[in-house]
């Protein structure tokens, strides 16, 4: 069939006289290539969106914000921990209180979520049967789709409470609270992307190790888990990434006390909980709205530098296993 | 020796096999506290009226009307966008510089803060772009926020296509642009579908970008299209932030935020499984082709 509707329509041509046709056929060819470099152009145009974006925002930020860091002194900026944009005497614009709470709750979402993570991963990768891991991916999969404001919410009816009744304290909403609901979210990026690492660890290494006479578990902490590192290490740090950008959850629950923290105990107000808190107020322009938009350039290098470094680790990481 | 060792293996299971355990529990705790609470005040009626009493009664559906036409621009300005990119990233592009630093791009632009998102949204769109609080501002924020998931969602479509159904195409004298349309296209658009709904599901559910980009606490009347476009508006993540923390009657209206939050989780859920459904039976098509 096809080669009758072939013959057929190339037929006439070789029959027909021949310098019209082939002009014809000729600006057909170009057109068609024409076409295809326009598509072409088309998607390429598309693939650079994502480059103007992302140098759209590096670039609204540091314009938005610029004033405000020179009017400030990046002294004052960075080295205060007096935050005051609002006060009728003298206002003052230090960054440092927030800076401090925001690694803090981060970091004391890691001591949750780094053990718990990598264990769980490791489970899932060595040692759960192929049906218990269909079952738990799915669910990790869920947990990370749950809204950050709906762990937020958790926050304030249940771990807060919770966490007033555990240690005394007039309410839980404190870097305590943050901590663990940020743990939460952090979990399934490091779950995930670990359990990745580790199934990607040759099968050579295992079998070498047990042929040598260890067992499942030394092979596991002793060779498999050694040679995920790199991996785990990336996975660590994107989760981290996630708990420096969350917002909701940190609003709603670490009770935004603009006071630099002396305990996990102490109500903490981080750099994205400002943001929400402040931008609504602020008149366009004003030394206040530009220095929010300093916070959020300082927040965009920290994830930025965050992402960067485990994207590298994860490149390399990818070309040794393979 | 080796009772020793297999004792050291076995409490070493154990504690994995705990962990995960605990994973699984953490998720069983929250969707148990929210749906048993939640359930209470579910009704027909919680579903379709306004809130009345100053917020302290009646039902949330401004705030689903609200969350669907912010989805309906993130759809219209995401989806697109996404797929032609990785259409682009898969299909035409050679390996160079270029993709390197469009592919980096990409992976930084997932790790951007939300509320980053947010403060540019509300610059660009809001003050420069001059669109107001509204929904357009929001949907459009909500765009670039969802854009590197659809990115690589659709990219990840396009890869589980075999290279030989391009080849087939091209050997019979097919262009370019034509081989896409007819023998990848067809193959692929389910699973990209599948990663732009849960692109979807996640930014449904966030609320840091659209704090300043439109939100409002109330929606006395819901306009119709395409006003609704320009209008600030309700939107069941807001909703929920408000109902927990910004109303003075925090007692009263709890069993409403549980009732927005479980409204929220069912409507997250259920993009996730028909994502996994859409997912499912692509594979067992595919399978058959």
């Amino acid at each position: 069939m096809m080669a009758e509707r072939i013959s057929q329509k190339t037929m006439p041509i070789l029959n027909e006289p021949k310098a019209e046709p082939q002009t014809k056929v000729a600006s057909k060819v170009l057109w068609r290539r024409f076409k295809e470099q326009a598509i072409h152009y088309f998607f390429f145009m598309n693939g650079l969106i994502a480059v103007i974006i992302l140098v759209g925002i590096f670039s609204l930020l540091f314009t938005q914000g610029f004033p405000a860091l020179k009017a400030v002194g990046l002294g004052d900026f960075f080295l205060s921990d007096h935050w005051d944009p609002t006060s009728p005497e003298k206002e003052s614009y230090g960054i440092l209180a927030m800076v401090v709470s925001t690694l803090m709750v981060t970091f004391g979402a890691l001591v949750i979520a780094v053990p718990v993570g990598i264990a769980c991963a490791a489970y899932l990768a060595d040692v759960a049967s192929p049906r218990v891991r269909e079952i738990v991916k799915p669910v990790i999969e869920i947990l990370a789709g749950i809204p950050s404001v709906v762990v937020g919410f958790l926050g304030i009816v249940v771990t807060g409470p919770f966490i007033a009744k555990v240690f005394g304290t007039a309410n839980g909403l404190n870097a305590v609270n943050g901590s663990i609901l940020l743990a939460v979210m952090a979990l399934p990026t490091i779950i995930s992307i670990s359990e990745d690492a580790i199934v990607a660890v040759p099968q050579e290494f295992k079998s070498a190790s047990l042929a040598l006479g260890a067992n499942k578990w030394q092979t596991l902490t002793r060779v498999t888990l050694p040679a995920a590192m790199s991996g785990i290490i990336a996975a660590v740090m994107l989760g981290m990434g996630r708990a420096i950008g969350e917002t909701m959850t940190v609003l709603m629950a670490c009770g935004n006390a603009p006071a630099l923290p002396h305990s996990f105990l102490d109500p903490v107000r981080t750099m994205t909980a400002t943001i929400a808190i402040e931008l609504g107020e602020t008149v366009q322009g004003s030394l206040h709205y530009q220095s929010l938009f300093v916070i959020g350039f300082v927040l965009f290098l920290m994830t930025f530098l965050v992402n960067l470094v485990s994207d590298l680790v994860l490149h390399k990481y990818q070309r040794v296993a393979r | 020796m080796k009772l020793k060792r297999n004792i050291s293996q076995f409490v070493g299971f154990t504690i994995l096999r705990l962990a995960a355990v605990f994973v699984i529990l953490v998720l069983v705790f929250i969707i148990y506290d929210i749906a048993s609470k939640g359930a209470k005040v579910i009704s027909w009626e919680f579903i379709t009226q306004k809130p009345t009493k100053g917020m302290t009664a009646g039902g949330i559906w401004p705030a689903i009307v609200g969350t669907f036409w912010v989805s309906l621009v993130t759809i219209i300005f995401a989806v697109p966008t996404g797929m032609f990119t990785a259409i682009y990233l898969n299909e035409y592009a050679t390996q160079g510089k270029i993709i390197r630093i469009i592919r980096l791009a990409i992976r930084n632009l997932s790790g951007v803060p939300s509320i980053v998102y947010g403060l540019f949204g509300f610059a660009l769109f809001v003050l420069m772009m001059n669109l107001g609080l509204s929904v357009l501002s929001a949907g459009l924020t909500l765009g670039l926020l969802t854009l590197p998931w659809t990115i690589t969602a659709s990219e990840e479509a396009l890869k589980t296509v075999p290279m030989s159904y391009r080849e087939g195409a091209l050997a019979l004298g097919a262009t370019k642009w034509q081989t896409i349309r007819t023998n990848v296209l067809p193959y692929a658009i389910p699973g990209m579908l599948t990663g732009t709904i849960l692109g979807l599901a996640r930014a449904a559910g966030e609320t840091a970008p659209i704090l300043f980009t439109g939100a409002a606490f109330f929606w006395p009347a819901l306009p119709s299209f395409p006003k609704v476009l320009v209008s600030q508006f309700m939107a069941l993540p807001y909703h929920l932030f408000i109902m927990s923390t910004q109303h003075h009657e925090i007692a009263k209206v709890r069993p409403i935020a549980y009732g927005t939050a479980l409204v929220l989780i069912v409507l997250v859920l259920a993009m996730n499984i028909l994502a996994v459904v859409i997912r499912y039976r692509f594979r067992k098509k595919y399978k058959r082709a």
